[in-house]
C-alpha cells in the first residue's frame, strides 16, 4: 500500500536555513545540503527547499544547494520560491529537483501551471496555495508569503489547478501556521474532497500527534513541517513511529 | 562502465549522481560504440512514450537496444521499463524494445488518486538478483500512470498494491530488468537494487 509521506521542509535564504540562523550557535545548521542528509537519515519521504530569496544572486546560489543535496540524498526534492518562469522550472528540474513548488506566480499567472505540466510533466508541478478562513465561511487564497488576499475561492481555485494539470497541491493555512496547535484539518478535508490529485497538509504541526490526526481525519497524502523538525521539537522518525502505532502505513 | 542512454529524455542527472555516489563507473551517452563497449546499460525515462520511442528512433538507438540486450545487463527504469514491452497504449498504440512481451495500459483502478505518486512496499512475486539484500519492507518511490502489464506472469520479480497489483520489477529471466519505480529516488534500497544490478554476473548469465 502507498505510505503516506512525511515532509521537512527548509527555509533557504542566500545559501543558509533561515531558521537555523538562532539555533544553538550550531553553525552545520545553517548549511541546507547538511541539514538535507540529516532528514534524509531521519527517513524523510522527501525534501522540501523553500527558496525566500529576493535577489537574481541569490537563486544560483539556491540551485547549487540543489545540485549538491542531488548528489548526496536519495529522496525525491522539491524547490518552491521564486519560480516565475517555464525556464525557471527548467533550471530547477536541471539542477536535480524533481518537483517544483509553484505559488503566488501560479495565481498571477495560472497558465505557468498547464506550460509547466505540458513541457515537463503533472509529476513535476506541485501548486502552493497560502489559504485562509473568510468571515462567511469559505477560504480565500492569498499571494506574497500571506500578504494579500486574491478574493479567490479556495475550493474554485483548487479545482482550476487540477484541470490546468497540477500534480500535487501543497496546501498551506495562514490561520494555523505558527500556531502549532495542529493541521487545518475542516480546510484540508475540504481540499481533498474537491481535487483528485495528492494534497500536501502544511502549517500547524505542534506535536507528535497532529501528524497522525491530519492522516486520520482527512485523506491528504502527505504532511509537511518546517521549525518542528528545524528545531529537533521532533525527529522524522518519530513522527513515523507514532503513526505506524495508530495503523498508519509510513515507510520505516 | 555503465552506460546510462542519454536520448533528450528524463532526469538522467539523478540516476548519474546515485552511479556516482556508489562509486560505479558510468557514462551519459548516446554514442552506439560507447553502447557496445559498456558492460551494462541504463535505459532512464520520465515522460511519454510514443515521444521517448520516437527519440530513441531519431538517434538510432532501436536496434542496438535490441542487440545489446542479448549480450549483457540492461535496467530500465521507469518510463525506461515500459519501453522494454512490445506495445504501449498511453495516448495512442505505440510499439515498445519487445524484449519482454507485454503491453503498457493506464492502472486500472476508479477510486484511487492517478498518477500513483510516493513509496509504495515491493511484494516478491519471483525473487531475482535484482532483489537480494533489501531488508523486511523495502520501500521504493513510484511516480507513474500507466503500468508494464507482462504477458508471461513468469517475467514479473514483484509488484506493488494500489488497489489492483501493479508490476513494479520485471525480468525476462537473462539480461533484461525493469522498475517501475525509481532507484534513485528510493533511498537506501534504491541504491541496493543498483548495486545489485552493478554485481549481475555477466558470465554466469551466458551460461544460463
Amino acid at each position: 500500500m502507498l505510505a503516506k509521506r512525511i515532509i521537512p521542509c527548509l527555509d533557504v535564504r542566500d545559501g543558509k536555513v533561515v531558521k537555523g540562523v538562532n539555533f544553538q550557535g550550531i553553525r552545520e545548521i545553517g548549511d541546507p545540503v547538511a541539514c538535507a542528509e540529516e532528514y534524509n537519515r531521519q527517513g524523510a519521504d522527501e525534501i522540501v527547499f523553500y527558496d525566500i530569496t529576493a535577489s537574481h544572486e541569490g537563486r544560483g546560489v539556491m540551485l547549487d544547494v540543489v545540485r549538491e543535496t542531488a548528489k548526496r540524498v536519495f529522496v525525491p526534492l522539491t524547490v518552491g520560491g521564486g519560480i516565475k518562469t517555464v525556464d525557471d522550472i527548467r533550471e530547477t528540474l536541471r539542477a536535480g529537483a524533481d518537483k517544483v513548488s509553484v505559488n503566488s506566480q501560479a495565481v498571477q499567472n495560472p497558465d505557468l501551471i498547464r506550460q509547466g505540466a505540458d513541457i515537463f510533466g503533472s509529476q513535476c508541478i506541485c501548486v502552493g496555495i497560502d489559504a485562509k478562513k473568510t468571515d462567511s465561511g469559505n477560504w480565500t487564497v492569498f499571494i506574497n508569503g500571506g500578504r494579500i488576499d486574491m478574493h479567490l475561492d479556495l475550493l474554485d481555485w483548487v479545482k482550476q489547478i487540477e484541470q490546468l494539470g497540477a500534480g500535487e497541491i501543497c496546501l498551506n493555512s495562514i490561520d494555523t501556521d505558527g500556531v502549532k496547535g495542529g493541521f487545518d484539518l475542516p480546510m484540508l478535508k475540504a481540499v481533498v474532497n474537491a481535487v483528485n490529485i495528492p494534497v500536501i497538509a502544511s502549517g500547524g504541526a505542534g506535536k507528535l500527534s497532529d501528524f497522525a490526526d491530519a492522516f486520520q481525519e482527512t485523506d491528504c497524502s502527505a504532511a509537511l513541517a518546517a521549525s518542528l523538525f528545524h528545531f529537533k521539537e521532533l525527529t522524522v522518525g518519530e513522527v513515523k513511529a507514532d503513526c505506524q502505532k495508530k495503523k498508519i502505513i509510513v515507510r520505516l | 562502465m555503465i552506460a546510462i542512454i542519454d536520448y533528450g529524455a528524463g532526469n538522467i542527472f539523478s540516476v548519474k549522481n546515485a552511479l556516482d555516489y556508489l562509486g560505479l563507473e558510468n557514462q551519459l551517452t548516446d554514442d552506439i560504440s560507447c553502447i557496445e563497449q559498456a558492460d551494462r546499460i541504463i535505459l532512464p525515462g520520465v515522460g511519454a512514450f510514443p515521444a521517448a520511442m520516437k527519440m530513441l528512433e531519431q538517434k538510432n538507438l532501436i536496434s542496438i537496444l535490441k542487440e545489446q540486450a542479448q549480450k549483457k545487463p540492461l535496467l530500465g527504469i521507469c518510463l525506461g521499463m515500459q519501453m522494454l514491452l512490445t506495445k504501449s497504449y498511453e495516448f495512442e498504440e505505440c510499439d515498445g524494445l519487445d524484449l519482454i512481451p507485454g503491453t503498457v495500459d493506464k492502472i486500472p483502478v476508479q477510486d484511487r488518486i492517478i498518477p500513483h505518486m510516493g513509496w509504495n512496499a515491493l511484494e516478491i512475486q519471483n525473487p531475482c538478483a535484482l532483489l537480494e539484500n533489501l531488508g523486511d519492507s523495502p520501500y521504493v518511490y513510484f511516480v507513474h500512470s500507466y503500468m508494464a502489464n507482462c504477458e508471461n506472469r513468469n517475467h514479473l520479480s514483484a509488484w506493488v498494491d494500489y488497489g489492483c497489483q501493479v508490476p513494479a520489477v520485471i525480468t525476462d529471466g537473462k539480461y533484461v530488468f525493469g522498475t517501475q519505480y525509481h532507484p534513485e529516488k528510493s533511498g537506501e534500497v534504491g541504491l541496493q537494487i543498483l548495486r545489485n544490478f552493478a554485481a549481475l554476473d555477466v558470465l554466469e548469465r551466458v551460461l544460463l
